[in-house]
Formats: structure tokens, C-alpha cells, sequence
């Protein structure tokens, strides 16, 4: 009838559409190896070009025919005229446009884009940056495209306050988005640097205030978005700490100087980095971590040699240089002592509230608040809540600690997915405290028995520690770092999930170890204890090893130096 | 001239509304053979859209009285045999009252008269309803114009598109406005028509002599009066509503271009503010505090998957939902955004329909923007013709300014045979689908009908300025007192190719108690107020000013049941003209109920073929028949359908 329309039959159209991807695949194959052939045989030449475009066109995420092309450009730079070049370059730049628009999140494009501007002689970095507000208007959440965008704003050396009011604008439309906050994150300190030497990459107070309350409409608006909180603790988080020397310690008995660090580090005796000036002169040593494997640790130590300390002289004085990093400590070892020390006290330094920054107080005191509200209307709110924890230890560890475990405590009921990572935490968070308050005490004596402790943190700050107590708790180990406590004399792990006990290892001055009501397996997780010289006793009763036959002679054969062993 | 039209058809279609227009492009989509009628000289019946000109003649045409008596001159006696008998259709249309027109920019007196409409091909006098047609057709089919009664024309719907383009070169604005400046004094002259016999006029002084550059005066409207696309009918379309839902698979949205509304607006302690609705709206809202933020996310999640949370409202089952929005701890403020702007009911609405309406709103938000309504760019008129123009395509044939006198039914099967046209001619067919106004008072003398107010202002500023003046804002203006009914004020820029540069096209739409201008008229001075030249000087006005106001009543029939209806035969079935609601839900559920009715067996406006599917046979084109050049027969022209396919930019905004 007029009118009425003819439509092939789905077989007809099925049929139709199996042939075309044959002929596409016969295609794509035949030109794949074209190229390789051609490679092969060193044919750089235009028509690999060609070839590629052709694939790459299709496909953008062959990274070797990316290489290829690098090839032949290169190839081309020294044989083609200025103006030949010129064509070329604009026509491979068009190219990887359409490339783009065929898959906007292509690695080997979003490269070779890089790659090639980097080579121009005359870029034209405004061009760049509108392609990059294009793909980001299609797709803001494009981190290829604003991992460009940042190459570009730092090439062309686009203006801080620029690209921030472009986040701006990109976060107006939606706030979830992570690059944009990261963006922010770069941008911000670059446009307000801190005045003089203070700490690096924090923010004026004005402008703070003004992020604090943009992240607060975000997270207010949709508390679960991610983003935002992450955002939020950028904020008050603090910059990178400085490599510093926390703590120097000089043992007459051991012959032995021992220093711990901000942070891991790696120190190689013959480089000299890590510098020991005894009484102003230096002294060449060997440094070694307490563990014996000389990987990065917070904690290194040497021997000193026998004609460096002299009992007649009135005192020693020990300085450690720390070249890599400007830091040094000196400590004094007086007549007629055994050790002499130089530390950083946690309490005036506030080691610990490094989560949160040193910011004024009445800034998180507001955050506090203002998180208490949100938590109010929004009680199962997992972001919040930890927010929460991490303001109240910025503030004030010690008077927050009992409303801190509360919170943990509705934390780890709202996200018992991360009722592991949270119990940790929650370890770390604890153990700082015990720290602060040994150290208040101005005593070396830790307490940490009954605090449901699963892991143990901060061991570089336990160096002068001559007891421990960790009984009742979920730890499962002690771990390596243990063996930075060179101090230690007495050791309470008992009831306890212990199973290994590699920790315990060349601690000089143990005497006692606590292990009862572990789960301590066979005899041969003994064998660290071992290193330790002065170890007179260990308590082993509770532990399923002690049900083995001949335990007795099989532990006195492994410790043959431990008085006394109970079982 | 007459013969000329084919007597034979499936489907005869009387009306070009937005339901019968769907449904013709349903019945033409599975090969049936279509004819479209309208009795008027425009498409789109009450749902048309007309600029300036077109509005004044529209105006004018209602406010003559009926004696169009000498129509009846061709008997129909000899065409109707003994064993049929004829149902007559009404001759006038009544679904139009109380029209009002208010002018309040100045008219120039001495070059009133000159003033013509920039781009207007000289009018033809012999006929008032003509000028629209010409308007319309004018770039395309000028060698039509001159077969006054006999024009059969494809839809004209890009015709009107290529117009404007003609009128963009115009460039003697500025001229006449120097003009303006040296007549000292304007006289602002109040004008009630409609029937009002009073005119009364009144002078206001110019005291500086010194007109503002931007001072829009009534021949500037005029002259631009092509940039004005005037909807009868105010409508916007919900972006997951059904008729976006049908354009999108009938691909019919490739005729039509959209513009995101932009904002959703307030009318509160006699402030307009801005709703905020999305999640983006939100975050970027200065006039919330945190509390409220949270909240009102909150609230408007959970109305989201409301049926997944009985327990939160079983408890309120009695209470209406504004007494329900009291208990969820909501500022007065988010209150009356949630009641009067999302859910957009009155205070009494049940707690369950607000959830649902609110769900309704939420759920269209992000589709295409961030507010949950699109405008079809030139107005709500283009989306009738859109399926008109669909319904051509697949050969349905059209047919404007053509009268019918009756219907033609066989005694004995009872059922509808044929129609006879104004000329006389008899035209046979199957099916027949018959907008409600065609029908004659005998027939509808047991209906009764409900109203809609209608006012369509011309204004010079947003009622909410903004950094940019290309919005697009709804409103609703909650009823004074409570009883009284909620009006629903729509705001369009320029940009959506309704009215022109620097001017704001401003609909209201209530249910009806009194006339329009009595409904309307109080909201109206809330929000506006007349233009006057002296203002300007004193101070920065903080209201929008008028320019022109257009006040009617017209027929709300949509909630009308096919039995209240006096012995129509049963296949001929009716629609509805507009009903006063915001979406179009209703022009669309009618089509496709109606539609399975006729066709119980057919799709309802299936995706076309893919182009590449459709297989061209040359001897399709056939020739037409002879002495018909008149006519256009729509085959699927091969070169043009493949272009409309393949032309990307006409398709929905993503």
C-alpha cells in the first residue's frame, strides 16, 4: 500500500550485521599487521601513520601502536621542514581528539597528548585547557581529563585563583566529585603560602573557615558522599611532618647509641648521612636497625667502640646530625651514669594528634560541633562519626577519651564491615594516650593491661621504656618493632592471643616475660627469646605448648641461658 | 476543487489537538489511511501557539459574534440516502470566553496605524483568520497562498522555524527608537475589549522628555511580533512523563527541540524566591542553613521510595499532607517549598498523593538539568505539529480550514459511515476521532463543563532577577484564602523563542471560579505592576512592569465521559481539548487509551525502522493523482527522511 513502509527482517538485519564485523575484523587484523611488519623492519614512515589511525581510531587503548606513532614522529622531527611539521602536529592533534571522543577515559591518548605537547615549541595551551572544559562539561568526574587540565594549568603556568574558580564552578554542579576537592587541595596552598618558616601547605585562617563551611554544605547536603569528608580532612589535617629525630639514647653497659626518627627511614653507614660526634669529634660507626635488617625503621643503633667512653671522664656528650633531613639531638652521658638521653616529649609536641592538625582550637571546637549536630540527624552516619572521633583527639585526647570509646563503640555497630580496621584505631588511639600519661608521670612504666587492645603502635616512642604491661588484651603478636624497646626489663603479655613472638628478639636488657594463657603452639616460637642476653624468666603456664611431652628439656635445650621457665 | 480530496480513508481525524494529533500519527505509524482535518486556519486547536499578530487576530475572531449562518449553503439532502441519517456538528467554536486585552506600554498614536509586523508578508484582507496561515506558510509554500480554500499543506513546522531566520536581518530597531524619543508626550491608552463598550484613556506626562533606551513601547511589540510564540495553553513537560516518554520512542523528539526550565520558584510573605530542589540546588543554597539542608534532603530521599517506608506516614493516614509535612521537624520555610513548589497541591492534598506528586517531581529531576520540567522551544504548540508532521510522513494527509457539516451514520448497524465537508463532499471511512468542540449542542446537552483562567502577560523583567535574565521559571502562588485555588504562574525568556529581546512571556493558569481577569487579576498585581513612564525616573522599580495582558476562560472538558454524550455512534470517539494541568498525561493516556480501543492489536507508536533497516522501492512514488498539484502527498521521501535521521542536533538535550 502507498505509504507503508518496507523493513528488512531481523534475520535479514542479523545476516547484515554479521557480515560487516567480519569485514571489520578482517580490517583491524590485516592493518595490525602491517604496522608490525613495517616496524619491524625499521619503515617509519607516514603511512604507519596511516595505519594506526586507522586502529587507534577504533580502538584507542592499543598502547603499542601509541608507541609506534611516538616512533615515527620522531623519526619525521628530523626529516620534515618546519612547515611540514606544523601540518603534522595539527593533524595529529585533531586526531587525538576524535580519538578522545571515542573513548574520553583512554590512558595511551590522554599520554601521547602529553607526550606531544611537551614537544611543541609553541603550544597552545589555551586551546588545551578549553578541550579539557569540554570533556569535563560531558563528564566531570573525568580524572584523565583533569590529570591533563593540571599538566596544562602547570605548563602554561595558568593562575592559581583561576583554576580554583573553575573547581569552583564544576563543584557548584556536583559536589561529588574527588578531583575537583584534590584540585582544591593543590591550588589552595599555592594561593595562600604560609608566611615564614611555618608549617608548609596549612591555610590562613580566613580562607579555612571559608572551605570549612563549602565542605560543610556538601556533607550536610548528602553525608554519604565521600568526597566531601575526605575533603573535610585534608582541611584540618596537617602538612607532612618534617624528618626529625624524636629521641637519642647512649647505654654505657651495652656500649651502644640508639636514636629514633619521625618517621621509617634508611640509613646507610657509608654514605655518612645519619653523622656521631662524640665530644665534637666524629665517630665512625656502624648503623644498624634493631632487628638486624637494615630496612627503613624509625629506629636505628650502633656500637660504640670500647676507647669512646671512658668511666674517668666527667662526662660524655653525644650528637647525633641527621644530613639528609637539617635535625640533630645531643645528649650527656655524666660519670658514674648508665645512660644518658635526649627526647621529644609527646606532651609538648603533640606528636600524637597528627591526624588533626594543630589548628586553633576554637576551629574544631566549632567542627565538633557542628559534626554533633549532623550526628544528631544523621546517627548512623559512619563518616560523621568518625569525624567526630578524629576532632575530639585533635582537641583534647585525654578529656575526650571516654566519649571517644563511646563513639567507637556506635561506630563499629553502624560499619561492622570495618569493625577490624576500627578496633585498631581504636588500639592506636588508646596506646597515645597511655603514652601521654606515662609521660605526665615523668615515669617509665607502661600500663596498658584490660583495653581490648588488637595491635600496638608507636613502639619508636616506647625507646625508654623499662616496663610493659600488655596483659589482657587481643593481641595475637608482638610484633617486630617490639625489639626497638632497648630499655626493657619486664614484659607482662600475659592473657593475650599470642601466637608468634618475633618481637621479642636482642632485647638487651629483658629480664622477665609474662606469657600465660596464650596461644603459644610449639616450643620453636620461643626461639627469638634466645637473642636476649639477660632473660632470667619466663612464664609460659596457659599456653597449649605446655602440653607437650618433655617440654621441659625441650625449652631447656632452646633457652639454655633462662633460669627459670614456668609451664 | 472540491473532488480533489480522496473519498475513501481509514481514519478520519476532525481536530489537531495534541490527542488527536497523536493519534493520527498512531493510526498512520501501522498504515492506516489518514485524513486530518481542522476547521480552523492554525494547528493545534486550543493547544496552538501564535505570535503577536496571530494572538490579536485569534482575539478578534472570538470577539465577532457568530453569523457565519450563510456557511450552510451546500445541501447536504442529496448525499445522504433513506437508509442513513446525519449527526450535525456545531459551526462555531465556544470554547473561548470572557477575553480580555489590557495594553499598557505606550502606544504611539501617530504611527500606530503604520505599524506593521516586521517580516510580514502583506496581509490578506479579505479574511481575518487568513493572516496566521500566511504567516505560517509563507517561506516555504508561497505559491499556495493564493488557493485560498484548497490548500492541503504538510505541517508546518519547520516553515515556521526558517521564518524567524527571514526576520533576523532587521535592523531599523534602533531607528524607531530614536523616533520614540522626540514624540514628547505618550499617552498610555487602557483598552478593554471584549464586549466592554467603555473606553476610557488617560494621559500620563512625560516630565523629562527623555525616554530610556530600553523603554519597550506597543509598536516595538508589534514590529516584533514574529518573535512572540503565545500558548494558549500553558503546559511543560515532566521529563520522565509520558509524553517525553512517547517522543523519545516515536521518535518524534527529532521535530522538536527542549530547553531545561531553569528554576523553580516561591511565592511567599509576598517574596519570590528560589526553590532549591536538586541535590546541587542544595549544596549551592545561600538561604539555608545546615539544619535545614540536611533536612530537607533527608525528607526528599525518603519520599523517594516513600512505598518502601510505610511506617513513616501509616501513622498519619487522616492528616492532609501539609498537617504530615509539620511533624517531620521541617522549618515553616521548607514547608511551604515541599507543599506548594515540589508537590506542587494544595494544602489539603491527602498525605499519599502529596508523597506521590513529590516522588513524581523528584523522580524527573537530573534527567535532562537540574529541574524536572522541559519546554518545547517556540512553544508548546510545536508538539502537536510534531506529530502531525509524523503522521504526514508515514502518508496521512491534512487538511486545514476545512469545515465539516455532519456525520454520516447507517440506520441500520447504527455505525458512522462517512462525513460531509462544508463543500458538500462525502468522505467515507472506518474510524472516526472528533475533538469535543466539533460536537453540537444537541449532542452535548448533558455535559458540563469545567473552566480554566487564562492570562498571558507581556513583561520587561523577571519576576526573580538572576546573573543570568535567560531563565525559565514556574511559580505557584498559593490561594489567599484558603478554598480558593492555587495559580500556576510560568515565566519564559527569550531564549525559548517565545517573545522577544528583552521582554519575559508570563503565563497564569487556575481551575476557573469567575471570569480569568477575576481569578487572576489579584496575583497578577502581586507580582506585576503597570508599566508607567515616570516611574523610571524615581526610583529602580523592584517589580516587574506590564507591558500587555490577555485574560480568557477557556473549556476544560478533559474530565468528560464518552456517555454523557447524546447518541454518537460507537466509532466515532471523541477527545478532549486541554485540561488545566501542568504535564500533558492526560492528551497522552486519551491518545493511547482511544488508540487500543480502535486498534487493539497495534502498537502504539513504535521506534521507527533504523534507516539502514527501511528498503526503498522506486515504484512507490507513485503519481499523483491528476489535476491535484494542491496536494501533498507524503511518501517517504528518500533523501529527506534519511537527513531528519541522521541530523543529530534535533534530538532531546542529554
Amino acid at each position: 500500500m502507498h505509504g507503508r513502509l518496507k523493513v528488512k527482517t531481523s534475520e535479514e538485519q542479523a545476516e547484515a550485521k554479521r557480515l560487516e564485523r567480519e569485514q571489520k575484523l578482517k580490517l583491524y587484523q590485516s592493518a595490525t599487521q602491517a604496522i608490525f611488519q613495517k616496524r619491524q623492519a625499521g619503515e617509519l614512515d607516514e603511512s604507519v601513520l596511516e595505519l594506526t589511525s586507522q586502529i587507534l581510531g577504533a580502538n584507542p587503548d592499543f598502547a603499542t601502536l601509541w608507541n609506534c606513532r611516538r616512533e615515527v614522529l620522531q623519526q619525521l622531527e628530523a626529516q620534515k621542514s618546519p612547515e611540514e611539521l606544523a601540518a603534522l602536529v595539527k593533524a595529529e592533534l585533531g586526531f587525538l581528539e576524535s580519538c578522545l571522543r571515542v573513548n574520553p577515559k583512554s590512558y595511551g591518548t590522554w599520554h601521547h597528548r602529553c607526550w606531544l605537547l611537551g614537544r611543541l615549541p609553541e603550544p597552545n595551551w589555551v586551546r588545551e585547557l578549553e578541550l579539557c572544559a569540554r570533556f569535563l562539561e560531558v563528564d566531570e568526574r573525568n580524572f584523565h581529563c583533569w590529570d591533563y587540565r593540571r599538566f596544562v594549568a602547570a605548563q602554561a603556568a595558568v593562575p592559581p585563583a583561576e583554576e580554583l574558580a573553575f573547581t569552583d564552578s564544576l563543584i557548584t554542579r556536583n559536589f561529588s566529585n574527588y578531583s575537583s576537592w584534590h584540585y582544591r587541595s593543590c591550588l589552595l596552598p599555592k594561593l595562600h603560602p604560609h608566611p615564614d618558616s611555618g608549617p608548609q601547605g596549612r591555610l590562613p585562617e580566613d580562607v579555612l573557615l571559608k572551605e570549612l563551611e563549602l565542605v560543610q554544605n556538601a556533607f550536610f547536603t548528602d553525608p554519604n558522599d565521600q568526597s566531601a569528608w575526605f575533603y573535610h580532612r585534608w582541611l584540618l589535617g596537617r602538612a607532612d611532618p618534617q624528618d626529625a629525630l624524636r629521641c637519642l639514647h647512649v647505654s654505657r653497659d651495652e656500649a651502644c647509641v640508639t636514636v629514633s626518627f619521625s618517621q621509617p627511614l634508611l640509613v646507610d653507614s657509608r654514605t655518612e648521612i645519619l653523622l656521631l660526634m662524640v665530644d665534637e669529634s666524629p665517630l665512625i660507626v656502624e648503623w644498624r636497625t634493631p632487628d638486624g635488617r637494615n630496612r627503613p625503621s624509625h629506629v636505628w643503633l650502633c656500637d660504640l667502640p670500647a676507647a669512646s667512653l671512658n668511666d674517668q671522664l666527667p662526662q660524655h656528650t653525644f650528637r647525633v646530625i641527621w644530613t639528609a633531613g637539617d635535625a640533630q639531638k645531643e645528649c650527656v652521658l655524666f660519670k658514674g651514669h648508665q645512660e644518658g638521653w635526649c627526647r621529644d616529649s609527646t606532651t609538648d609536641e603533640q606528636l600524637f594528634r597528627c591526624e588533626l592538625s594543630v589548628e586553633k582550637s576554637t576551629v574544631l571546637q566549632s567542627e565538633l560541633e557542628s559534626c554533633k549536630e549532623l550526628q544528631e540527624l544523621e546517627p548512623e552516619n559512619k563518616w560523621c562519626l568518625l569525624t567526630i572521633i578524629l576532632l575530639m583527639r585533635a582537641l583534647d585526647p585525654l578529656l575526650y577519651e571516654k566519649e571517644t570509646l563511646q563513639y567507637f563503640q556506635t561506630l563499629k555497630a553502624v560499619d561492622p564491615m570495618r569493625a577490624a580496621y576500627l578496633d585498631d584505631l581504636r588500639s592506636k588511639f588508646l596506646l597515645e594516650n597511655s603514652v601521654l600519661r606515662m609521660e605526665y608521670a615523668e615515669v617509665r612504666v607502661l600500663h596498658l593491661a584490660h583495653k581490648d587492645l588488637t595491635a600496638l603502635y608507636h613502639v619508636e616512642q616506647l625507646l625508654l621504656v623499662t616496663h610493659l604491661d600488655l596483659s589482657h588484651n587481643r593481641l595475637r603478636a608482638l610484633p617486630p618493632a617490639l625489639a626497638a624497646l632497648r630499655c626493657l626489663e619486664v614484659l607482662q603479655a600475659s592473657d593475650n592471643a599470642i601466637e608468634s613472638l618475633n618481637g621479642v628478639t636482642n632485647l638487651p636488657r629483658l629480664q622477665e616475660l609474662q606469657l600465660c594463657n596464650n596461644h603459644l603452639q610449639q616450643p620453636a616460637v620461643l626461639q627469638p627469646l634466645a637473642s636476649c642476653p639477660r632473660l632470667a624468666l619466663v612464664n609460659l603456664q596457659g599456653n597449649p605448648l605446655c602440653q607437650a611431652v618433655d617440654i621441659l628439656e625441650h625449652l631447656a635445650e632452646l633457652l639454655p641461658s633462662v633460669d627459670s621457665i614456668l609451664t | 476543487m472540491a473532488e480533489s480530496l480522496p473519498t475513501e480513508f481509514d481514519v478520519v481525524i476532525i481536530g489537531t489537538g495534541l490527542p488527536e494529533s497523536i493519534l493520527a500519527a498512531a493510526c498512520s505509524r501501522t498504515g492506516q489511511r489518514v485524513l486530518h482535518i481542522d476547521s480552523r486556519s492554525y494547528y493545534g486547536g486550543n493547544w496552538a501557539s501564535f505570535s503577536f499578530s496571530g494572538l490579536l487576530s485569534w482575539v478578534k475572531e472570538y470577539q465577532q459574534d457568530s453569523d457565519i449562518e450563510e456557511e450552510s449553503t451546500v445541501s447536504r439532502q442529496g448525499l445522504i440516502p433513506e437508509t442513513e441519517e446525519a449527526i450535525a456538528l456545531r459551526k462555531k467554536d465556544e470554547t473561548i470566553q470572557h477575553i480580555e486585552v489590557f495594553c499598557y506600554a505606550s502606544q504611539d498614536q501617530d504611527t500606530e496605524d503604520n505599524v506593521e509586523e516586521i517580516g510580514a508578508l502583506q496581509r490578506n484582507p479579505s479574511s481575518v483568520a487568513s493572516t496566521t496561515i500566511t504567516e505560517l506558510d509563507s517561506a516555504c509554500l508561497p505559491e499556495e497562498r493564493q488557493s485560498y480554500f484548497t490548500d492541503y499543506e504538510m505541517p508546518a513546522n519547520h516553515t515556521q522555524k526558517s521564518d524567524k531566520e527571514i526576520s533576523l536581518g532587521i535592523t531599523d530597531v534602533e531607528e524607531s527608537l530614536e523616533k520614540e524619543k522626540d514624540c514628547g508626550d505618550n499617552t498610555c491608552i487602557h483598552t478593554i475589549l471584549g464586549g466592554h463598550k467603555d473606553e476610557d484613556k488617560h494621559t500620563v506626562e512625560d516630565n523629562t522628555g527623555q525616554a530610556k533606551k530600553n523603554r519597550i513601547t506597543f509598536s516595538h511589540i508589534v514590529k516584533e511580533g514574529r518573535r512572540f510564540n503565545i500558548d494558549l495553553v500553558s503546559k511543560l513537560l515532566y521529563s520522565q512523563g509520558l509524553l517525553i516518554d512517547l517522543l523519545i520512542k516515536s521518535n518524534v523528539s527529532r521535530y522538536a527541540e527542549f530547553k531545561n526550565v531553569t528554576r523553580i520558584l516561591a511565592f511567599r510573605e509576598g517574596k519570590v524566591e528560589q526553590v532549591p530542589c536538586s541535590r546541587a540546588d542544595v549544596f549551592n543554597s545561600k538561604e539555608l542553613t545546615m539544619v535545614e539542608k540536611r533536612m530537607l534532603m533527608k525528607f526528599l530521599t525518603f519520599c523517594l521510595d516513600y512505598e518502601q517506608h510505610p511506617d513513616e506516614y501509616q501513622g498519619f493516614r487522616q492528616c492532609s499532607f501539609s498537617e504530615y509535612l509539620k511533624t517531620k521537624k521541617l522549618t515553616p520555610n521548607l514547608q511551604h517549598f515541599i507543599l506548594h513548589s515540589i508537590a506542587m497541591t494544595e494544602s489539603s492534598c491527602t498525605i499519599i498523593d502529596g508523597l506521590k506528586a513529590t516522588k513524581k517531581f523528584l523522580q524527573c529531576l537530573g534527567r535532562f538539568g537540574n529541574t524536572p520540567f522541559l519546554f518545547p522551544v517556540y512553544g508548546q504548540g510545536e508538539i502537536p505539529q510534531c506529530f502531525c508532521r509524523m503522521c504526514a510522513v508515514f502518508g496521512g494527509i491534512y487538511c486545514l480550514r476545512h469545515k465539516i457539516q455532519c456525520f454520516v451514520v447507517d440506520k441500520e448497524s447504527g455505525r458512522c459511515k462517512a462525513i460531509i465537508d462544508h463543500f458538500g463532499q462525502r468522505i467515507n471511512a472506518k474510524y472516526f476521532i472528533v475533538e469535543d468542540s466539533y460536537l453540537s449542542e444537541e449532542t452535548c446537552s448533558n455535559v458540563h463543563y469545567k473552566q480554566i483562567s487564562r492570562a498571558v502577560l507581556i513583561t520587561d523583567q523577571s519576576v526573580l532577577k538572576a546573573d543570568s535574565d535567560q531563565q525559565i521559571s514556574i511559580l505557584l502562588v498559593p490561594p489567599a484564602e484558603p478554598g480558593a485555588c492555587a495559580v500556576r504562574v510560568t515565566e519564559l525568556c527569550s531564549s525559548t523563542m517565545t517573545c522577544m529581546k528583552d521582554t519575559y512571556l508570563v503565563h497564569l493558569t487556575c481551575s476557573s471560579s469567575k471570569t480569568a481577569r477575576e481569578d487572576l487579576e489579584s496575583v497578577v498585581n502581586k507580582l506585576f505592576t503597570p508599566y508607567a513612564e515616570t516611574e523610571t525616573n524615581k526610583e529602580e522599580p523592584t517589580k516587574p512592569r506590564l507591558l500587555w495582558a490577555l485574560y480568557f476562560n477557556m473549556r476544560d472538558s478533559s474530565g468528560i465521559s464518552r456517555s454523557s454524550y447524546n447518541g454518537l455512534p460507537s466509532n466515532v470517539y471523541v477527545c478532549s481539548g486541554p485540561d488545566g494541568g501542568l504535564g500533558n498525561e492526560h492528551a497522552v493516556k486519551q491518545a493511547e487509551t482511544l488508540f487500543q480501543e480502535i486498534f487493539p492489536s497495534e502498537e502504539f507508536c513504535p521506534p521507527p525502522p533504523n534507516p539502514e533497516d527501511i528498503i526503498f522501492d522506486g515504484d512507490d512514488k507513485q503519481p499523483e493523482v491528476p489535476g491535484t498539484n494542491n496536494i501533498i502527498m507524503a511518501t517517504i521521501d528518500s533523501s529527506e527522511e534519511s537527513k531528519n535521521l541522521e541530523s543529530p542536533e534535533k534530538h532531546l538535550p542529554h
